[in-house]
């Protein structure tokens, strides 16, 4: 019996992988060789995907991309001895792309079978819980306090402190709950470990609940990830059976039950206090912080809310150990971060790498360029809400420290690339539309705010075309205005960040709007 | 149109199984929205009376959520996305074409009720872009001659 895997990633699958693991079958079937296909995670290299591999005498050996027309030839050529054909890629640990990562919270992604518990067990999972399950809560947080992680999410705060708090805080019932409302453009971290390591996932909330005391937890999915509701039904149907969840998890006095709930299109529900009351069944709306989610979230319960990378980040760290993990990085951002290459990039995909890495070797070594083949003249780091980044600035470092220095920010760690055609003016109008139809309206800086920033930026664009350089003048001042008082005056990341790209737009670009030859020096001055 | 009988059955089903869940209406919500394709406006009182909460608020929250509907949508809804990264590769010029080969605006529905357009904000395939789904189906480095592709077989199978 050949072990074949095609993966069931829903990026493989948009690109053809369903096809080729029918075709596979079938001329197995036809030829009479015995093959046992196993549906993966995605490796991550999407520009090679469908990433097919055979496990040989030698090793697991790929192939990609491969379409479904390819398949019978493969089976000619003998890819089930793992021989050579056109398509054949070799050992994929010696693709320099993922050679030359450091893969932690990814560890498993793309080798395992997410959907088997003894898969799971048998590549290290379930290390970390059972460690958990030995030590007092206190022990836990000081675990992963110490590790260094913080928020995966976007705001990168301190992981272990929230969970402190939320232990501190005393209650009938308390919370963990999952922020898989991965609506960043650029960012897919979150759905390749739901899709391709789900139980990561489950057992990181499982520790956070033995940590805290927690017994309920909750994965706030967005609706637009079908594959991944899937996948972790899947998964915590299993854990479920195998008793690493439900009334004694892993024999233990502690008892934690796991439910995804599933979003309705709102990107605002990504904001923890948003998503708290929309899984209360209500709108999406912002909350006052505090009191803080932790001492009162869910239901009016101390809650833990942490990212999908954060939670799946702890099992790692109780098992190996929070100095293991912390010695990876630089300064205040420790570990690890799985970076995303998006948007007009050659080779677009996953690259786990510590903190430190810098954007020059993310965009060109990893990402070989633009797609178009095309200069690159922009990347967008962090999602909607984060800066446009000048080549000029692309020996930044991967750090949150010094993103947060040239008013930027690493965010989730999506990075989307765009070649020299881009219009800087058109994606300033559009960070505005963006906040406009997504704004949960309850701040008037960021629900008319951003309307108006639509409109001043077409009066913008009108002017640049107009080719007068006064009327733009005018219009920007005012955009910078409205940036104040949106950056000023809203509760949330939003409003209060959607100004960011507008800004930085017009720093690094001024040239897209039209601003006359004066400003436009004393811009690059 | 589906007559009062089909839609009390489904809102009654989904209120039977879900109602007693801790923030029950948004899962009933979804429940009936994917037996349906829409939530009529008929069921909102029924809903609310069973959650026993106002009218005003279950309409409040399927208003504010992009996904739901208060329509029949057309036999199939096509996604095209419009974020930073699918911008980045041409996802402006794909809606446009998708727009003048349906003859719809965003949000509408072709004359002949096979597919309705939304735009969407990422699917989270932004390696692969531009994406775009068709019901739940993911596709990735969509163009507009694959797209046409895919538009045609849909609407010789519907």
């Amino acid at each position: 019996m050949t072990r074949v895997y095609v993966p069931r990633d829903s990026g493989a699958v948009s690109v053809g992988a369903e096809e080729v693991a029918r075709s596979i079958a079938t001329e197995a079937i036809l030829r009479g060789l015995p093959v046992q296909l196993i549906r993966n995670g995605s490796r991550g290299l999407y520009w090679l995907e469908p990433f097919v591999e055979v496990e040989t005498a030698a090793g697991r050996i790929a192939y990609g991309p491969v379409a479904q027309e390819d398949v019978p030839g493969l089976f000619t050529a003998g890819f089930l001895e793992g021989k050579p054909h056109r398509l054949l890629l070799g050992k994929p640990e010696a693709l320099p792309y993922l050679a030359r990562q450091e893969r932690l919270t990814f560890e498993r992604v793309g080798i395992t079978d997410p959907l088997s518990v003894e898969d799971y067990e048998a590549h290290g999972g379930y290390r970390g819980l059972a460690r958990a399950i030995t030590l007092a809560p206190a022990d836990i947080v000081e675990a992963v306090t110490q590790s260094g992680l913080r928020g995966r999410g976007g705001a990168a705060f301190p992981t272990g402190i929230k969970w402190k708090t939320a232990l501190g805080a005393a209650a009938d019932q308390k919370y963990v709950v999952c922020n898989a409302d991965e609506g960043d453009s650029g960012t897919f971290s979150d759905r390749m470990v739901m899709e391709g390591d789900p139980l990561v996932l489950v057992e990181g909330m499982t520790i956070a609940g033995i940590a805290v005391g927690a017994t309920r937890g909750y994965i706030y999915l967005r609706s637009e990830y079908p594959h991944a509701l899937r996948a972790l039904s899947r998964a915590i149907a299993a854990a479920y059976a195998r008793g690493f969840l439900g009334p004694s998890v892993m024999g233990s006095a502690h008892a934690f039950d796991l439910e995804v709930r599933v979003g309705a299109g709102a990107y605002i529900c990504g904001e923890e206090t948003a998503m708290l009351d929309s899984l209360e069944g209500k709108r999406g709306m912002v909350r006052f912080k505090p009191p803080l989610p932790a001492i009162a979230g869910l239901f009016g319960k101390p809650t833990v809310i942490n990212n999908v990378i954060s939670f799946a980040s702890v099992p790692i760290v109780l098992d190996r150990g929070a100095e293991f993990y912390r010695d990876y990085g630089m300064g205040r951002s420790r570990g690890t971060l799985p970076i995303q290459l998006a948007g007009n990039i050659k080779h677009g995909g996953l690259v786990e790498k510590a903190f430190g890495v810098t954007l020059r070797e993310l965009v060109y070594d990893y990402g070989g360029g633009s797609r178009s083949g095309r200069p690159i003249r922009t990347v967008q780091v962090g999602g909607p809400l984060g800066a446009f980044i000048p080549e000029s600035q692309f020996d930044l470092p991967l750090d949150y420290e010094a993103f947060a220095a040239v008013n930027a920010m690493v965010g989730h760690g999506g990075i989307v690339a765009f070649d020299d055609t881009v219009d800087m003016a058109a994606m300033a109008r559009y960070a505005m539309e963006f906040c406009a139809i997504e704004s949960c309206g309850k701040c008037t800086p960021c629900r008319i705010g951003s309307q108006r920033g639509v409109e001043v930026m077409d009066r913008v664009i009108a002017a640049r075309d107009a080719r007068d350089p006064a009327a733009a003048a005018a219009s920007t001042g005012l955009l910078k205005d409205l940036c104040d008082t949106m950056v000023a005056g809203s509760l949330c990341a939003l409003g209060g960040m959607a100004p960011f790209p507008v800004l930085s737009a017009i720093q690094h670009f001024p040239e897209d709007f039209g601003l006359p030859a004066a400003e436009l020096a004393a811009a690059a001055g | 149109m589906i007559d009062r009988a089909a839609w009390t059955d489904v809102v009654d089903r989904a209120l039977a199984r879900l109602r007693n869940l801790p923030g029950a209406l948004m899962p009933i919500l979804r429940a009936i929205q994917e037996e349906l394709g829409y939530i009529p406006p008929e069921a909102v009182p029924v809903i609310a009376e069973s959650l026993n909460l106002s009218r005003a608020e279950v309409h409040g929250v399927i208003s504010f959520y992009h996904d739901f509907r208060s329509e029949p949508p057309g036999r199939h809804v096509l996604h095209v996305c419009r974020a930073e990264s699918c911008q980045a590769v041409g996802a402006e010029a794909l809606l446009a074409h998708a727009c003048s080969r349906l003859g719809v605006e965003l949000h509408g529905t072709s004359a002949d009720g096979a597919v309705t357009l939304e735009p969407v904000y990422c699917l989270g395939n932004c390696a692969l872009s531009p994406a775009v789904m068709i019901d739940r189906n993911l596709y990735g480095r969509m163009s507009e001659q694959r797209l046409d592709t895919l538009l045609e077989t849909l609407e010789t199978v519907a």
